[in-house]
Formats: C-alpha cells, sequence, structure tokens
C-alpha cells in the first residue's frame, strides 16, 4: 500500500467520530433516496405486475340493464381489445357477528369459463359452482376481519330478499387494491366487502337476465380511451348508461397513483437536503484538515508529490466517507424500504409484493452522493494545489484581528472576555459559521416539514367531520326514492334528526377539462352535512348554479362566476351549462353541490331522493342498525364516527411511523453538523481553551466558551429552520395534494416548539460528547507547542 | 534584597518529588526526589539541560501535573492532595504564569488577554493597571498579531500579575526572543518580583540569566546538582548574550 493510502486510512481511523458523523448524514440522503425510489419502484412494478397478470381493465362503464347482445357490439369498437360484461350491485348484509350494517358489493363471475378481465386471485378454496345461489367468494380483507373461512356463512339482502351464503372460496382482485365503500372516506374491511357469485344467481337475484349492469374493457395498445369511452358511452346511453371512464377514476387506482406520487415528491425533497447537509460537513471538516497538515503538505510537495496528487489525495478522503455513507443508507434504505413495502401489504392489498431492488437505484445514490462529497473537498483541494511548497512549510500566519465595527458593538454590549472569544471565533470564520446555522437550520427544517403533519390531519378531521359531515350515518337506497321513503328513514329508532340528499353523477367540462363528479344536491339550512366556504363557515348552496369545492375549480381551471358544462350521466342524459356560483372548501375529494331542490330540477324526475344523512342517539343505535337492515330500499350505509375511528388509527400508525423516521433523520443531521462544528472549533482553539485551563478556568468555564458559539449557532438555526420548515411543508403539501384529498398547510407553533426542542436536544448531546474532550485536554502540551 | 528574602518564611517547599512517566514498557524517571525550598518573594532562576525535569518540576509546582510521589506545600499545604477542583483554584488565585509561546488569546486585544484573568481573579488589579507596569498601556487595545513577540510576553507577564499572585512561573520566557527584546522582557519580571514580592521561578537555558536571580537553581537527570546563591543580583540590561 502506497504511504499516502496508508496515510488515508489512519487519518480517517484518527477523525473516526467525525468521519462517521459525516458518513451518517450522507446515509440519511442515500437512505431516504433508496426509500423513497425503491419503494416508488416496487409499488408501481407489483401493480403493474398485479394488472398485468390479472388483466385489469383499462375503461369501465356502469349501467342500469343493458342486453347480453351488446357485448359484441362494444367488442367492435376499433381499439377494444376484450370485453366482459357482469352484474355488480351493493347490498346491504347481515353479519353475525356485528351490530352495525355492513354492505357488500356483489360481482357475476362467468358461469362458462375463466373471468376474461379483472380476473380474482383466489387465495383459498374454489369459485362458486356455476348457477349455485348459496355459494360466494369473498374479498380476502373482509374475510380476515370477520375471521370468515371456507364454510362460514353470512346473510345478504339481495334486492330487498334475504339469503344465507356459504363461502366456498377466498380471492384478491387488482380492482379492490384499495377499497372504500361507497360514502365512506377511508377503507373499512369490516364493514364492506367484495362478494363474487354465480352470474345466473345474481342476474336471478337482480332480476337482470340476459342483461349486465357493468361493462370493463381493455384497450389495444394505443388505442385512444377517450374515443372508445365517447363510442361506449353512445351505446349504453339508451339503457341508461352512467358514463363510462378510465383508470383514473377507477377508485384503487386512483388512489394507488396519488400514493406514487407522494413517494416521488419525497424522493425528490428529503436527499437533496441531506446532500447539501452533507457537501457542507466535507467542506468545513477538510478545510480545516488542509490546515492542520499545512506542514506536511508542504514536506509531501518538497518531496516531490504533485498538487494533484495531495489535492486527489483529501479528495479520496472525502469519497471514502462517502462510501462508508453510501454502504450504511443502502443497507439502512433497503430495510426501511421493505418495511413500507410491508406497510403497504397492510394497506393496499396485493397478493404479492416485489420489492424493488434495481442495481441502478443505489448506483444513482451513491454517484450522487460521491458527488456531493467531491464538491464538499473541492475548495480545500484546490487550496492544497495552490500552496507554494516553502509557503506551506512554514506555519501559517497568526489569525489576524483588527478593532471593526463589530468590536465598537461588542463594547457596547459588555460581554464577559470569554463571550468575546466565542464571538470573534464566530465572526471570524463567516463562513463556517454560516454553514453551521444553515446546516442546524436544516435539521429543524426537516422537523417542522413532517412534524406539521399531525397538526394538519386532525385540522383536516375538524373540519371534515366537525363542521362539514356531523353526521353519524349515511343511508343509500337501491335507487332513487320520493321523499316519504327518507321520512321513513327518519321514523327509525334512534334518528334524532336526518337529512335527505340527491347525488346525480355528471361529467363537468370546462374546455378540454372534465371531471366524472357526483353533484350533492342539500337541502336549505342543512346542519349534518354542511357546505363550508372558504373561511370554512357554513353556507346555503346558491340558489342558481353549483358550488364548487376548490380543488375541483382548480382542476377545471374555473373561478366564481365563470360557467361550466354539466352533463348528466344517469337518467334524462342531457347537458347544461350552469354557472359557478361560489368555490367552496374541502380537503376530501373533488365535490360540488347545489340545492336539493335545484338539483331536482335539473334532473326532472320530480322530487327524489338518493339517501338520507342521519344523526344517531348513541344510546339506541343498536336498535337503529337492526332496524335498517330490514329496510328493502337501503343498499348502504356509510358510517362516519366509525369510519373516522378506522381513519384515525390507520394514519396515526402511518404517520407516527414516517415521523419517527424523519426525527432520527433530523436527528442525524443535528448531531452530524453540531459535532463536526463544536470539534472543529476545539482544533482551532484548543491551544487557547488548554491556555484558560492552565490560567485557572474550570473546565466548565472553559467549555463555555465554545457552548456560547454553539448556543448562538442553534439560536440563529433556530428561525432559519422554521422558515425553511415551513418551506418544506408547502411543498409537501403540493406534491401530496392530488384529486383525492389535499392537505390543509397549518403549521402551528407547537409545531415550531417541538422541532426546536428535538433539534437542541440533539445539539446538547454533541455539545457534551465534546465537552469530555475539553475535560481531558492536555494542559501541558499546549504550554510546549507553538500553533 | 538577599537580607528580605532570607527573613521570610519558606513559600514554596517539596521534598523527595518524584515523577515517573510510563510510555509503554519504558518507564522515564523525570524528577529522581527533588528538595526544594523557596521563601516569599524570593527570585530563583533554574537551569539544567533539556529533559533534566526542571520544567516537569515548574509544572508540579503550579499545578498542572501531579507527582508520582513527594509532598508540595504552598503555603502551609501538599497541593499533591488536592481535587482536580482545587488545583483549578489554586492556578487561578495564587499562580501566575509565563510561557514560552506566550499562549495568548489571538481573538482577544492585550487589554482583554488580561481581562480573561481579571474577571475569575479574587482581588485583581484592572488589566489597564497591569499593562501599564508593563509599560504597554498605549498598546493595550491591539491584537497579539499586531504586537512584536517581546511585547506579547509583556502581556502574557501582566495577565500573570494582574491577580497579585503569590507565585509568578516562568518557562522559558525569553527562549523565543532576541537579546534586546529578552532584556525588556526580564526587567518586566524583575520589576514586578521587587515591587509585589511574588516569588518568581525562571527556566531557562541562557546561564547569563542566572545573574539576575537572588538564586540559581541547576537541575540534571531529575535531581538539582546546584544550588547556588549570588552574593550581589545584576540588574537585567547589565546582562547580555
Amino acid at each position: 500500500m502506497s504511504p499516502m493510502r496508508r496515510k488515508l486510512l489512519r487519518d480517517l481511523l484518527r477523525l473516526w467520530p467525525q468521519a462517521l458523523a459525516i458518513a451518517l448524514v450522507m446515509a440519511a440522503g442515500v437512505a431516504t433516496f433508496v426509500l423513497a425510489v425503491g419503494a416508488h419502484a416496487s409499488l408501481e412494478q407489483t401493480r403493474s405486475a398485479y394488472y398485468e397478470r390479472q388483466r385489469f381493465a383499462d375503461v369501465f362503464a356502469r349501467v342500469v340493464r343493458a342486453p347480453d347482445s351488446l357485448g359484441p357490439e362494444i367488442a367492435a369498437i376499433p381499439g377494444v381489445a376484450a370485453v366482459e360484461t357482469r352484474i355488480a350491485a351493493l347490498a346491504l348484509l347481515d353479519l353475525p357477528d356485528m351490530i352495525e350494517p355492513a354492505s357488500a358489493m356483489m360481482l357475476s363471475l362467468p358461469d362458462h369459463g375463466e373471468a376474461l378481465l379483472n380476473v380474482p386471485v383466489l387465495r383459498q378454496g374454489r369459485a362458486p359452482t356455476p348457477g349455485s345461489d348459496r355459494e360466494a367468494m369473498v374479498s380476502e380483507p373482509f374475510a380476515a376481519a370477520h375471521g370468515y373461512g371456507l364454510g362460514s356463512t353470512f346473510e345478504a339482502i339481495l334486492d330487498g330478499r334475504k339469503r344465507e351464503l356459504a363461502i366456498v372460496g377466498i380471492a384478491l382482485s387488482p380492482e379492490f387494491v384499495y377499497t372504500v365503500g361507497p360514502g365512506d372516506l377511508m377503507p373499512d374491511d369490516r364493514r364492506f366487502g367484495i362478494v363474487w357469485m354465480s352470474r345466473r344467481a345474481l342476474a336471478g337475484a337482480f332480476d337482470l337476465r340476459g342483461a349486465f349492469s357493468e361493462v370493463s374493457v381493455r384497450l389495444r395498445r394505443g388505442a385512444s380511451e377517450p374515443a372508445v369511452i365517447d363510442r361506449l358511452d353512445a351505446l349504453l346511453e339508451p339503457f341508461g348508461g352512467e358514463g363510462a371512464y378510465g383508470r383514473d377514476d377507477q377508485a384503487s387506482h386512483a388512489f394507488l397513483d396519488a400514493e406514487l406520487m407522494q413517494l416521488r415528491a419525497m424522493s425528490r425533497i428529503l436527499p437533496p437536503i441531506f446532500l447539501l447537509v452533507s457537501a457542507l460537513l466535507v467542506n468545513m471538516t477538510l478545510a480545516r484538515l488542509v490546515t492542520l497538515e499545512r506542514e506536511q503538505i508542504g514536506l509531501l510537495k518538497a518531496l516531490g508529490y504533485s498538487g494533484f496528487a495531495i489535492g486527489s489525495h483529501y479528495v479520496e478522503f472525502a469519497g471514502l466517507i462517502a462510501l462508508v455513507g453510501v454502504a450504511i443508507g443502502a443497507l439502512a434504505g433497503t430495510w426501511l424500504g421493505i418495511g413500507l413495502t410491508t406497510l403497504y401489504g397492510d394497506f393496499f392489498r396485493f397478493p404479492f409484493l416485489l420489492f424493488q431492488k434495481d442495481p441502478q437505484t443505489y448506483l444513482a445514490a451513491a454517484a450522487v452522493t460521491l458527488v456531493a462529497a467531491g464538491v464538499g473537498a473541492a475548495r480545500a483541494a484546490a487550496q492544497v494545489a495552490a500552496l507554494a511548497p516553502a509557503v506551506a512549510m512554514v506555519p501559517p500566519a497568526p489569525a489576524r484581528y483588527k478593532t471593526g465595527l463589530f468590536d465598537r458593538a461588542v463594547a457596547l454590549a459588555q460581554l464577559s472576555t470569554t463571550a468575546v472569544m466565542a464571538a470573534r471565533s464566530l465572526v471570524r470564520r463567516p463562513l463556517r459559521t454560516a454553514g453551521a446555522v444553515v446546516g442546524a437550520a436544516l435539521s429543524v427544517a426537516i422537523l417542522v416539514g413532517s412534524l406539521w403533519t399531525f397538526g394538519s390531519v386532525e385540522f383536516m378531521i375538524d373540519v371534515t367531520f366537525n363542521r362539514a359531515e356531523r353526521q353519524d350515518a349515511t343511508v343509500t337506497f337501491v335507487r332513487e326514492r320520493p321523499v316519504a321513503a327518507a321520512r321513513e328513514i327518519g321514523r327509525l329508532p334512534g334518528v334524532i334528526a336526518f337529512e335527505p340528499y340527491r347525488a346525480i353523477p355528471v361529467k363537468l367540462r370546462n374546455g378540454t377539462r372534465e371531471r366524472r363528479v357526483a353533484i350533492m344536491g342539500v337541502v336549505e339550512g342543512a346542519e349534518l352535512s354542511r357546505v363550508l366556504d372558504e373561511r370554512l363557515a357554513p353556507i346555503d348552496p346558491p340558489e342558481n348554479g353549483l358550488a364548487v369545492s376548490a380543488a375541483l375549480a382548480r382542476a377545471l381551471d374555473l373561478r366564481r362566476g365563470e360557467m361550466v358544462e354539466v352533463e348528466l350521466l344517469g337518467g334524462r342524459r342531457h347537458t347544461q351549462v350552469m354557472p359557478v356560483s361560489e368555490v367552496i372548501e374541502g380537503y376530501l375529494g373533488l365535490t360540488a353541490n347545489m340545492r336539493l331542490e335545484a338539483a331536482n330540477a335539473l334532473m326532472g324526475e320530480g322530487a327524489l331522493v338518493s339517501g338520507a344523512h342521519i344523526l344517531l342517539d348513541p344510546a339506541h343505535d343498536e336498535a337503529f342498525f337492526a332496524a335498517v337492515k330490514d329496510i328493502p330500499a337501503a343498499r348502504f350505509v356509510a358510517l362516519q364516527r366509525v369510519a373516522l375511528q378506522k381513519f384515525r388509527d390507520t394514519l396515526a400508525s402511518n404517520i407516527i411511523i414516517m415521523i419517527s423516521v424523519y426525527v432520527a433523520l433530523a436527528v442525524i443531521i443535528a448531531f452530524g453538523v453540531i459535532y463536526n462544528f463544536a470539534r472543529i472549533s476545539l482544533s482551532e482553539q484548543g491551544r487557547e481553551l488548554a491556555s484558560l485551563r492552565v490560567l485557572g478556568f474550570t473546565p466548565a468555564e472553559t467549555s463555555g466558551i465554545l457552548f456560547v458559539e454553539i448556543g448562538v449557532v442553534t439560536a440563529l438555526a433556530q428561525p432559519l429552520g422554521w422558515a425553511l420548515g415551513y418551506g418544506f411543508a408547502a411543498m409537501l403539501a403540493q406534491g401530496f395534494e392530488s384529486e383525492l384529498y389535499r392537505v390543509p398547510l397549518i403549521v402551528g407553533p407547537e409545531v415550531y416548539a417541538w422541532a426546536s426542542l428535538v433539534a437542541i436536544g440533539a445539539t446538547l448531546v454533541s455539545a457534551l460528547v465534546v465537552r469530555r474532550r475539553i475535560d481531558r485536554l492536555d494542559l501541558i502540551a499546549v504550554l510546549k507547542t507553538r500553533e | 534584597m538577599e537580607e528580605r528574602a532570607e527573613e521570610t518564611r519558606p513559600l514554596i517547599r517539596t521534598s523527595g518529588l518524584t515523577k515517573v512517566y510510563n510510555s509503554g514498557d519504558l518507564a522515564v524517571h523525570a524528577l529522581r526526589g527533588v528538595d526544594f525550598e523557596a521563601r516569599a518573594g524570593e527570585f530563583v532562576v533554574m537551569l539544567g539541560p533539556s529533559g533534566s525535569g526542571k520544567s516537569t518540576f515548574l509544572n508540579i509546582v503550579g499545578g498542572l501535573d501531579r507527582a508520582t510521589s513527594g509532598e508540595t506545600i504552598f503555603a502551609g499545604r501538599d497541593i499533591a492532595t488536592m481535587s482536580d477542583r482545587e488545583l483549578t483554584l489554586y492556578r487561578r488565585d495564587h499562580v501566575g504564569f509565563v510561557f514560552q509561546f506566550y499562549n495568548l488569546a489571538p481573538s482577544l486585544t492585550a487589554r482583554e488577554n488580561v481581562a480573561l484573568v481579571t474577571e475569575i481573579a479574587h482581588d485583581p488589579m484592572r488589566p489597564e493597571e497591569a499593562l501599564e507596569i508593563v509599560g504597554l498601556g498605549p498598546r493595550m487595545n491591539h491584537f497579539p498579531a499586531q504586537l512584536s513577540g517581546g511585547e506579547q510576553q509583556r502581556v502574557a507577564i501582566a495577565r500573570a500579575i494582574a491577580k497579585r499572585p503569590e507565585v509568578l512561573l516562568c518557562d522559558e520566557p525569553t527562549g523565543a526572543l532576541d537579546s534586546r527584546t529578552g532584556i525588556l522582557v526580564l526587567e518586566a519580571l524583575a520589576q514586578v518580583n521587587r515591587d509585589f514580592g511574588a516569588t518568581t521561578l525562571v527556566i531557562t537555558h541562557n546561564v547569563a540569566i542566572g545573574d539576575i536571580a537572588d538564586r540559581v537553581v541547576t537541575f540534571g537527570d531529575g535531581r538539582i546538582v546546584a544550588d547556588r546563591r549570588n552574593a550581589v543580583r545584576k540588574q537585567p540590561q547589565e546582562v547580555s548574550w
């Protein structure tokens, strides 16, 4: 091994705590990159493999009742590769193990041959026997939530008639990777499941013999989705088509997309921070090392080593640290990535998970980290190269201090002499001080940028459940009913108040922009399901026109007062132009509201309602649940309070895991920055500090000087960190925003306080570690050496 | 002056002082049983080749290092029995140090360097007063980098005397200076010794400096090999090297 290599390794061993602190910051960058990119790739590849294997459809459409003969006509649409028609209907379930009503999406399986599209993956048992009206295959999460196995039975109310079904198979489906019941906000596997039965049996139960109520289409490569949707809509319209839609509007797919988008946001925001900090640290540390080794450098030059050779020695030093960081980061990132992917396994229902360990990801992370290390080392290397041997072998001129403005300020402030020392040390090396402030600020920023989500989610919950959707339950009817049906619900036991609503599936269009939504017709003076304006005050929907959520307005590029085209997707299909009269607040989904009367006038079918929101007396909710199961018109009951609990549980566990990771990362940065800063400062002032000990300063008084420096850096870092953190929070909020939900950017004072507390804690620990070195300063050695 | 020193009690007394440094398998005997006494106000010059033990001796007397065995009595108390905290206070309140390389804080002006000590000492003089004594009143707002070597050493002396120490310990105070500047520094030391009565121990390689002392103690191989009293103390400007 060449002597230079040997020196490199020994330097690294000697400076291991500092090198390790830098390597850990780099590791954090690599880990977050590998984690985010790896999890993104894993999720995307798992999804696409799943879709491919199970032939997930591209276009979907629901229809009231279309004859089977329409199937071949759909298949003949140019661009269509495969078509599958089926019967799909929601049904209330009566489950022995729970009081609250549950619902299921009943789906037919072909009686002859395999399903062509959206093929379920059989996990246990078998598919129901063709024609059997007693056998059912259920979705795995639903079975798991109830502890059902093969042979378990439950009751379903199919078109008003209660039937006992026996489970013969348990399956997963690419259509339901993420399953939310209609009207629910979060998955609840206890209250909503998928039930597959024989086509013939369901056709009998729902009076759809020779007909279908849902069609799925797989497109040929390169086919135009909008063109196929248009043709499909035209074919289905006479039979009550509700408007075909692509994968973007398919709930499970859209939710997965939102998750993928979040991972992308994470992979773009976090790793660069760590790289920036590690470049700063490498820069600080190497600059000091070069100063300390000035005479050695001069000697090496005198011996005939080129400036380049010595310069690259220091770059290699940074490179080795980076390699250690990459190794630790790659391991940690892989481990975290597997953890996150497993977490997805609980949240998203895949039959398999491909954790992607793409060598390219690791190579990219390594390359970027090495570049950051190189950038950090560049200045030191350049200094080394520029040093003339004769100059280098002479010790550097003593630090030059001159009286300036700063000193007048110091004199005015009447600081103690030790405070003056600390202050001058900070001011004299402004770049390094600034580097430490920025580094420490970034750790605060990461904390602010992650801790805010707690408060934000609570705010979203408060707005959604306490100010807007205040009902305990929402009953959805099988099909639109006269207002009297809602009154019937209102008379059920336990009901304190009720509000009917009408949901109208529409396409809203503004120029080329188009979104499928359900317009909610709501009653005037609503107390349960309320519309909130942008200041979150409840308002009545306008008498004319639509109140659209801010997210929908943005998606359609609409402003208050502009006109929007409303295409009705059900009933008397027609298109009408309407003003946007209000822009309202709403964090979940894209929403549009109008008055119930106006909604009914728009449909022109009389005074009908789709269901009712209900306020329940908690003492009598069991009586209500028992009674509602016997109402033939009800097909689904959403329970907002139960959903909220579920939402909190899921989100809380996810957020806690994510926050723990972020806090760990921020602590690594805070520790790495302050530790290195303090070590370098100690190295520069070691002689002075030891002299102070000789003069009779206690160890505490001596460390005090360094602590004052650290304290000033930390104090300056806080406001900067808060500001940067708010910026990160804003970037994340934007990165997380999808048409499914929006995270309000609320960063409360407690977020800043906690962020600072954690960062200051990490700072204290690193300060105490350095303090131990001050206590062990060699008092005699410093007296015998010149600087 | 000799008489005055004779009359006063011993301020510092060591007996059987030994110091062994263990480096690996090798034991280095830096001091091999040193018996020494200095009276209050005495000016002692310590001579001897490198490695003879004089610096180790000074460090132990100054409370910077601990002896392996033997006693070091300062004003009736054995400093070998002091805790680290007590040693710190001993240095803070009783001992003034002057080193070959000055050991000034480069980020502090001359006045501030002295203030470092006066801020923590018991009954210090004002920094300005200490600097006046060594003739640096007009330069007190200069940083070390703006002062010559001799001036820097005089700042160090001002820093050492500002606390009105009982003992002034100087390790090669003129070692880094030319002879003309060195004499200025010695004058300052002699003046401080005369005016404040601090017991002054000065280590030097320079035999000529011995002439300005009350006593010259010579170290050799960890022991005191000679201890001679000057009949007459020369003034610093009378010596040359």
